[in-house]
């Protein structure tokens, strides 16, 4: 298997942990993993991104325009802009919720996520929604839009992984007590509450 | 031995620890940070480690080990060995007995530095051998031998990973801990004909280094990392055969091109040989020594050859060299004959677009080559929204700042900023920072521009891990020279931008102990400082009113601005807006920017996941609309 995932999102949204689940399942699976991410000054508010490469014959953790089998995008606009990453058929799985930067709330310009749906709905055939406002309050916690969104990567079936490769993951990554609400939100993509656009 | 996923800097640790490295000291600096803070965590009980004040102390530490026989390491990113070359260009002078790894992080783009500097130069400059890890699996293997050749030609040696090979991470293969080197030193020998450095014994030994150098570049021809990669299928993808002769004729079809890469760059260009083609690849894992025999066999046979790095064109000047002294006709391309971006980092697509030009090109009329293009244009794709770094919610900086400027206002002044967190300080509204050089040097800017503009309110603002790093020095020479400036101190308990680690103020260690805390206010009173205010800047109004008192005073003066970090405390409850309160004037958005502040129709609303209840902008909202606790808690 040979697997190119993207993850981005907002410094503080919790990509790397998500990326570090992906990468701890496959190597679970005996599959070599190379990934990287954004870390420093670039963190504090900014956008971030994770890219996990999986299988043999990879040299370089970085991924190339085009290569990746698939997006995970923790805010809208910032899977819009990992875009030039998505190869030809590849899927996106974004949460709908925006995050506004304060440069926006200072010039009074408008951002609306709304609009960055619509241009991925445009752009992406294989495209997945996550509410993460609805989902979160349904889990009841705020902290588990990584496993959200993994999720339903895993229901998409272009991860590659399962949700019990993810799960098994979780184990030996988390502490014991953030398992059940972690599992649950990992289980709750199904497509009538995270649909195919 | 057994995998594990680690972090570039992780492997690099545990590959130092499989070394047997005694001694670990260093200054904390993206991307170099994680390596110390490793070895203390994997191998506390075996290395002793610790964050020096600043990176020259953490040579001369460094240093003193491996005078003594130890296995030593010392970490810094490149700024940092700015700091520590003083001590480094001597002890290349008088090198080490015991294993010493400088380790200096370089940071291509530059991502989170000041400068896109190239140790690899610095090696040149000093003489001392260097090696360039590509990967986190190599880095870790080869940090091992680099303390196999420090031993050997007895003098420190570079070990020079980048920013996309310290934070990368892989599945690396590493020793189990009863396969580690146990390293014994055998201490410090007298000898001062060996360790103290006069000038007759830097002749005698810049000659010995020469010549070391020349055994050294042989040495390196031989060193299984440097190596030529020719691949077995010479056919490119369109199926054509790019410059090799042909099998059955033997003419040449095309010029005979070769490409040669160091660093995470010759992962790039493995990769992009896998679609563009082949050519045989040069990879130098050492810059300095070259390995000229090992580069001179690359390019026997060879037309023309493409660089591939990021920095400075390191490898493409020794090849150029190599030519003219050899009397080579090969064309070498890269930064300097402008194929390839001389500033930023080097991406897989730019790589790859480097790499399909030069193989696609007939022959050499070659110069000059196009532009390269970034990311495809996204076509209709909406305005993206633009996230600058910012000061974190809570922050106490934006506080300080924000008295600063409330209290000076309308007078002429200048703010000299720092390196920090609090650089951010700069982002509107606050516009708070005039300057940012390096660290220290916003104290002496500002008694510069004060000898030049006396009627300026000439500020300084040094946070307390770069007080204790690089400003003591420029406070005695504001007080020996009879400056006229107030020194701002953003005291925030911890070295926030590069993690939180422990400083000299905090009263920790790396080793865990707890230590006296060097108080920053009886440092500047022994410096001779007789205005020095202590001030919560979660306090507006005293300190605005202390901030406009000590202006005014002549000479030297100083306020610290004493609050914790909001990553090391706990937040105190969140803030909320009273709507019928709220007459939607925005001061606390124009003015503050902070980021837990929004805009929710009309009026203005807290985050209440981002607040820390830090209350700036309930001291400063004109109507009183900004209150703590829950709506209807009995706190409003």
């Amino acid at each position: 298997m040979n697997k190119n995932i993207v993850l981005c999102g907002v410094g503080g949204q919790g990509t790397v942990l998500a990326s570090k689940l992906i990468a701890a399942a496959a190597m679970q699976k005996d599959l070599p993993v190379m990934s990287a991410e954004t870390i420093g000054m670039a963190q504090r508010g900014g956008s971030v991104f994770s890219h996990v490469r999986i299988g043999e014959g990879i040299y370089s953790p970085m991924i190339a325009n085009g290569e990746a089998d698939i997006i995970i995008g923790f805010e809208p606009g910032e899977t819009v802009r990992m875009l030039p990453f998505l190869k030809k058929g590849g899927t996106v799985v974004t949460s709908s919720r925006k995050i506004s930067p304060v440069t926006a709330t200072l010039s009074g310009s408008s951002y609306s996520g709304d609009g960055m749906i619509a241009y991925l709905n445009e752009q992406v055939k294989e495209l997945y929604i996550v509410d993460a406002e609805k989902a979160c309050e349904e889990i009841g916690s705020s902290k588990v839009l990584n496993l959200l969104l993994l999720g339903a990567a895993v229901k998409s079936g272009a991860l590659g992984l399962s949700e019990e490769d993810i799960k098994a993951a979780i184990r030996t990554r988390l502490p014991e007590k953030f398992h059940a609400l972690n599992f649950a939100a990992l289980a709750y993509a199904r497509p009538a509450r995270c649909p195919r656009k | 031995m057994h995998k594990e996923f680690l972090m570039g800097n992780e492997a690099i640790a545990l590959g130092a620890v499989a070394a047997g490295v005694n001694l670990v000291s260093g200054y904390p600096g993206t991307p170099s940070t994680e390596v110390l803070e490793t070895v203390a965590k994997r191998r506390a009980d075996a290395a002793y480690v610790e964050w020096s004040v600043n990176e020259k102390a953490a040579m001369e530490v460094a240093a003193g080990a491996a005078y003594a026989g130890a296995r030593a390491l010392v970490t810094m990113k490149q700024v940092g060995l700015n700091v520590a070359s003083d001590p480094l260009m001597s002890l290349a002078y008088i090198g080490v007995k015991g294993g010493m790894v400088v380790l200096v992080a370089d940071d291509p783009g530059p991502i989170s530095s000041q400068t896109e500097q190239d140790t690899r130069h610095f090696a040149f400059f000093s003489k001392i051998p260097c090696f360039d890890p590509s990967s986190a699996q190599e880095a870790y293997e080869m940090i091992q031998e680099a303390f196999a050749y420090s031993e050997k030609y007895h003098t420190p040696v570079f070990f020079r990973p980048t920013t996309r090979v310290c934070h990368g991470y892989a599945s690396v293969t590493v020793k189990d801990a009863d396969e580690y080197t146990l390293h014994q030193p055998d201490g410090f020998t007298k000898d001062t004909g060996r360790w103290v450095i006069f000038p007759r014994l830097s002749y005698q030994n810049h000659i010995k280094i020469e010549e070391r150098n020349l055994t050294l570049a042989e040495d390196f021809s031989s060193y299984k990392r440097n190596q030529i990669i020719r691949s077995d299928d010479l056919l490119d993808s369109s199926g054509g055969i790019a410059g090799f002769p042909d099998s059955k004729t033997g003419r040449l079809t095309a010029p005979r091109k070769g490409i040669a890469a160091g660093g995470i760059s010759f992962t790039y260009v493995m990769e992009a040989l896998k679609a563009a083609g082949s050519a045989p690849v040069l990879k130098i894992a050492t810059p300095h020594p070259f390995p000229e025999r090992l580069a001179l066999e690359f390019l026997d046979g060879l037309d023309e050859v493409l660089c591939i790095e990021e920095l400075d064109p390191v490898i493409e000047r020794e090849l150029i060299h190599l030519c003219g002294r050899h009397h080579l006709p090969v064309k070498i391309y890269g930064k300097l004959s402008r194929h390839v971006k001389n500033a930023g980092e080097n991406t897989r697509d730019s790589v790859s677009e480097n790499i399909r030009g030069f193989l696609a090109q007939k022959n050499e009329s070659a110069e000059g080559a196009a532009d390269l293009p970034n990311s495809p244009v996204q076509n209709g794709a909406p305005d993206l929204p633009v996230r600058p770094p910012i000061l974190c919610a809570g922050c106490p900086h934006r506080a300080s700042f924000y008295a600063v400027k409330t209290a000076m206002k309308g007078k002429k002044t200048i703010f000299c900023g720092d390196i920090g967190c609090y650089t951010l300080g700069n982002a509107m509204p606050l516009d708070m920072v005039d300057t940012c050089l390096c660290m220290g040097a916003g104290l002496g800017i500002a008694q510069g521009v004060g000898r030049i503009e006396p009627d300026t309110h000439c500020f300084a603002f040094v946070g307390d891990s770069t007080f204790f790093a690089s400003a003591i020095t420029g406070v005695v020479n504001a007080v020996y020279n009879q400056a006229d400036m107030t020194l701002i101190i953003l005291d925030n308990s911890t070295t926030a931008m590069t993690g939180h680690q422990p400083h000299p103020g905090t009263g920790r260690t790396m080793m865990g102990e707890i230590v006296t805390k060097i108080d920053i206010e009886a440092v500047l009173r022994g410096i001779g400082l007789t205005t020095v205010e202590t001030v919560d800047p979660l306090d507006y109004e005293a300190s605005v009113s202390c901030v406009r008192r000590v202006a005014e005073e002549p000479g030297v003066k100083a306020i610290i601005f004493k609050s914790p970090c909001i990553a090391v405390t706990k937040p105190s409850r969140s803030m909320h807006v009273r709507p019928e309160k709220c007459i939607s004037c925005k001061k606390c958005i124009r003015e503050l920017g902070c980021p837990a502040l929004i805009v929710s129709g009309k009026i203005v609303s807290i985050d209440a996941s981002l607040c820390t209840g830090c209350s700036l902008c309930s001291q400063i909202c004109p109507t009183g609309a900004i209150v703590n606790g829950k709506e209807g808690d009995g706190n409003e």
